[in-house]
């Protein structure tokens, strides 16, 4: 199997492609451009580079949420547009679980988190398992979810104590808010070092290929179904909501 | 030469758009998936559910042109997509989509200026219709008075120095009680009040004759409003809405036709959104024929913002030889002109 991936959510722009086994592409980029400038540029670099015919790609895999509103919509309305230029389907790949494959295997339980602001990240939680072949290596502990930096400490002091691990904490929310979780983190922990701490591609791909062998075609979707998701409602409905709740 | 068969794409503000159009004139679809809805909850085109609507819908806007044209993107020759002015965030999802169906086809893809998609919608209906002649694009974000010198070539003799004349249109109907959008809104409820019942004031720049202000006039009427409810008295709705209208309408006409004899153009035309109003288009038309100016207006389906106009304009870009390249990004404020 062939997946070309894109992941846009966050700062960095990156793209891969992955076939079976084999890495063979995998370019990254984090600048100050946008990603609606960077991204098809370094997509055209990597298909030249490989000599790609996208014909030969059997799916395209893209971090479709949560992230940047922006970000997330370029990523998905070029996958989109593959897809439909191509036929091909897309597999959704959860960006928190994509971030999470950069440390494939690790003992840690990974903290997976982007700056939401206002002291609040988009977080999961995950560990990794080699003992079950047919099984899922991602274990899934606290799905992607936006939550205060302090609660999210809590939760991962609680399971580093149940599993006796170490906690490996990652992404730009680990960067942002480094002094909170110095705060009110107690249990032993670690920050990812700079070249495994953002979105790469190459995991994007890794998950993508990981849920469609263990949960099967169910985890594509048409491009044309396909939408990011974003954890949070739009400002204007949040506010028509809570004049809603305020009249009653 | 054979035919040029253009896709093109349109997602600036709350319409998801997509159309095949043939040599710039020949319209095969013209799919408009409008979100008009939505928005009318909140009273006004809300940017972030725009982008969301629009990444709902693009691949299926998109899939419907094709089919409605019975052709498949194997027959296609060139992708165009509106690139600015617009919402960003809107603006974008048309563009990546364009963008990616480019270049995972192989086709040339070609950036095209909202505004200079109005003023092409003309071509579509007339045949005839070349460069030069003269245009007034009127819609809910844009006023401009063009002098079309061929195609793509485009001189602003004039522009709105606050509001767009579409949404002064919106600010009144909102006051007035009438809701989202104003336009058709105001339009309808004119056609049973007197436009001669209130003098609202004729908005004027000074010093630059082509030029327009709208922002006096609203104020004008929310003064009128605000009086007459200090004052106990009701207001007839329909008389506001013709009065308001009239002085819309005097206005645009008034600084068209000043450009008509000064440029000496033999054909004049108008675009966007609010030249689908009946009042202009009445106006508009009058005052040309007594100049015995040929007069062009597009369908209302081609007044609304629409993808046929983007695939009309990206086609004469095509015969340049004009292309965008895969860096093409959204400009939320594109002048006319530039690139």
């Amino acid at each position: 199997m062939k997946i070309l991936a894109i992941d846009s959510s966050g700062m960095p722009a990156s793209v891969a492609v992955l076939e079976d086994g084999l890495l063979r592409a995998e370019y990254t980029v984090h600048y100050q451009r946008t990603h609606s400038q960077t991204l098809l540029p370094m997509m055209d670099e990597v298909r030249n580079m490989l000599g790609l015919e996208l014909e030969s790609v059997d799916a395209v895999a893209v971090a479709g949420g949560p992230g940047s509103f922006t970000g997330l919509r370029i990523g998905c309305a070029t996958a989109k547009g593959i897809g439909l230029a191509i036929g091909r389907p897309l597999i959704n790949v959860p960006t928190l679980e994509g971030m999470a494959c950069n440390f494939y295997g690790t003992d840690c339980i990974v903290a997976a988190m982007m700056d939401a602001r206002r002291n609040q990240v988009f977080a999961g939680i995950y560990a990794f398992r080699s003992d079950a072949e047919d099984a899922d290596p991602l274990e899934v502990l606290m799905d992607q979810t936006p939550i205060d930096v302090k609660e999210l400490c809590g939760r991962l002091d609680a399971l580093a104590a149940e599993r006796g691990r170490r906690v490996l904490l990652m992404g730009d929310g680990a960067v942002s808010y480094r002094s909170l979780i110095e705060e009110n983190l107690t249990a032993a922990h670690w920050y990812a070092p700079a070249h495994l701490n953002e979105q790469k591609a190459g995991s994007v791909a890794m998950r993508a290929m990981d849920l469609v062998t263990v949960y099967g075609e169910e985890k594509m979707e048409s491009a044309a179904e396909h939408r990011p998701v974003y954890l949070r409602v739009s400002q204007a409905e949040r506010v028509r909501a809570q004049k809603a709740e305020g009249n009653e | 030469m054979s035919d040029v068969k253009i896709l093109a794409i349109e997602s600036s503000c709350d319409e998801t758009a997509a159309s095949v159009v043939v040599n710039g004139r020949d319209v095969r679809s013209n799919i408009i998936s409008s979100q008009i809805d939505i928005h009318t909850l909140y009273g006004g085109v809300v940017p972030e559910i725009a982008s969301r609507k629009h990444i709902e819908r693009i691949n299926q806007v998109v899939q419907e042109a094709l089919d409605q044209a019975k052709m498949t993107l194997d027959d296609i020759d060139a992708v165009g997509v509106t690139y600015g002015p617009g919402l960003v965030g809107a603006l974008l999802v048309g563009v990546a989509q364009a963008k990616a169906l480019a270049w995972a086809r192989n086709l040339p893809l070609i950036g095209v200026h909202h505004i200079e998609g109005h003023i092409s919608a003309n071509y579509i209906e007339n045949k005839e219709l070349e460069p030069p002649f003269g245009c007034l694009v009127v819609s809910g974000g844009h006023t401009h008075l063009v002098l079309v010198k061929d195609y793509g070539e485009y001189e602003i003799l004039g522009k709105t120095a606050d509001d767009a004349a579409g949404e002064a249109f919106d600010k009144v109907a909102r006051a007035i009680g009438l809701g989202y959008p104003g336009g058709p809104k105001i339009d309808k409820a004119a056609k049973d009040g007197d436009p001669h019942a209130i003098e609202f004031p004729r908005g004027k720049v000074r010093g630059s004759e082509y030029d327009f202000s709208f922002s006096g006039l609203k104020s004008a009427v929310l003064n009128y409003l605000n009086e007459k409810h200090m004052k106990g008295e009701e207001i007839s709705v329909p008389d506001v809405a013709a009065s308001f209208q009239r002085s819309v309408v005097d206005v645009l006409v008034e600084h068209s036709m000043h450009a008509v004899n000064e440029y000496g153009f033999k054909k004049f035309a108008i675009a966007g959104g609010v030249a689908s109003n009946s009042a202009l288009r009445q106006a508009m038309e009058e005052a040309c024929a007594r100049r015995h100016v040929q007069f062009y207006r597009p369908s209302p389906i081609l007044c609304t913002d629409n993808a046929a106009m983007i695939g009309a304009a990206a086609y004469y870009d095509y015969l340049k030889g004009i292309r965008s390249d895969w860096s093409l990004n959204a400009v939320p404020n594109l002048k006319l002109g530039e690139r």
